[in-house]
């Protein structure tokens, strides 16, 4: 299979399986992109996707990175390609038939009963994250995440001021050489 | 078509242009951060713009939640599917991904491509640890409301070691998991009348 197809292929099976959105298909989308075939480095993993929050808009469109990292400008596409296609057309179909089921009982119970599942693969997701991008760095960027999200929790802000903030945190401690690395 | 029907569908679906799609999505795009995309949609789209009503952008938000893929992505292809059928759903979904791509793709290339033009990883463990924080909080805000009974803590503690610490694969999690989870909360006949 060429890498275009190779990329295409792992990203749509990601895209399907993207049941509570972005976060929730983290796990799954290092094993398939470190661990099965190694076509970044963990670190890698871990830096692509702080990098897209610091982009606007959907929150993994870093996928383009990892394809880019795989086969150049159309490994980025074929990543695009196959992380965002699948689950739209999925969502473009059924959102045409949606109105006809609006009294249908397993309309509230699938939307109930997906609820804790997604909760599940969301601290799945920030599991493996905080395992990828913190671990190896002493005790600085754990303590980044807890007032983050202390901070958000009580004060309405645009967390992008924060990740920034994140950003400058440890910058300044690696500089004043309080950072292990 | 009849007066009734008329009047249906100008309700449904104020007359939009795809470029006007485009652009309002574009702008979205631009400048929604850090996963909070939905609250934009909500306050452009049916605050500021009518296009939708609120229960319209609930039925979708709803619909986006349960299906594969992001809110934000799956929002665009809904709302654009309502406006303007399938092309409205392709220039909405483009509109919302194009400026992030651009911006993602410039950092990504320049910053961790081959020939490496400054060193930003000290930078990067700190933003990677406040987007650990906006998950953290992200868990708690839509938890909160979901942990109703016992059997949602349950499915929570079970989905979690199954992923983190078992290292199970979604292929397998989902469709043992999800129907457990679904049929919980299946509609009780009283429930139907």
């Amino acid at each position: 299979m060429t890498p275009f197809f190779s990329v295409l292929a792992v990203f749509s099976l990601l895209s399907i399986l993207a049941v509570g959105g972005g976060a929730a298909v983290i796990p799954e989308m290092k094993a398939l992109t470190v661990g099965a075939a190694p076509w970044i480095t963990a670190d890698q993993f871990g830096q692509i996707y702080s990098l897209g929050q610091l982009a606007p808009g959907p929150n993994m469109l870093m996928v383009s990175v990892i394809g880019f990292h795989v086969a150049g400008a159309s490994g980025a596409l074929a990543a695009l390609l196959g992380f965002f296609v699948p689950s739209g057309v999925i969502t473009f179909l059924v959102g045409r038939v949606w109105d006809r089921y609006a009294d249908n009982p397993w309309r509230a119970a699938i939307a109930r009963g997906l609820g804790p599942l997604t909760v599940g693969l969301i601290l799945a997701g920030a599991w493996s994250l905080a395992k990828t991008v913190m671990a190896g760095h002493g005790p600085l960027p754990y303590a980044v995440s807890v007032v983050v999200a202390l901070i958000l929790l009580r004060v309405k802000i645009n967390p992008v001021f924060l990740i920034l903030a994140g950003g400058l945190t440890t910058w300044i401690a690696s500089a004043l050489h309080v950072l292990p690395t | 078509m009849t007066s009734d029907a008329a009047a249906a569908t100008a309700k449904l679906l104020p007359v939009v242009s795809l470029a006007e799609i485009f652009r309002a999505f574009l702008v979205l795009g631009a400048t929604s951060f850090g996963g909070g995309v939905v609250a934009y949609l909500r306050e452009a789209l049916v605050v500021r713009k009518h296009w939708l009503d609120d229960e319209t952008f609930l039925a979708g938000l709803e619909l986006s939640q349960i299906l594969p893929g992001l809110n934000a992505t799956n929002m665009s292809v809904y709302v654009g599917e309502r406006l303007r059928g399938l092309p409205g759903a392709v220039v909405a979904c483009l509109g919302m991904m194009l400026p992030g791509t651009l911006v993602v793709m410039t950092l990504g290339v320049v910053l961790t491509g081959g020939g490496r033009m400054l060193d930003v990883s000290t930078v990067l463990i700190g933003v990677g640890a406040a987007a650990v924080g906006l998950l953290l909080e992200t868990t708690w805000k839509i938890g909160r409301p979901v942990i109703r009974q016992f059997s949602d803590v349950a499915i929570i503690a079970v989905t979690f070691v199954a992923i983190a610490v078992f290292k199970i694969s979604l292929v397998m999690v989902l469709p043992v998991i999800g129907p457990i989870a679904i049929w919980i909360h299946r509609p009780r006949r009283e429930q139907r009348a």
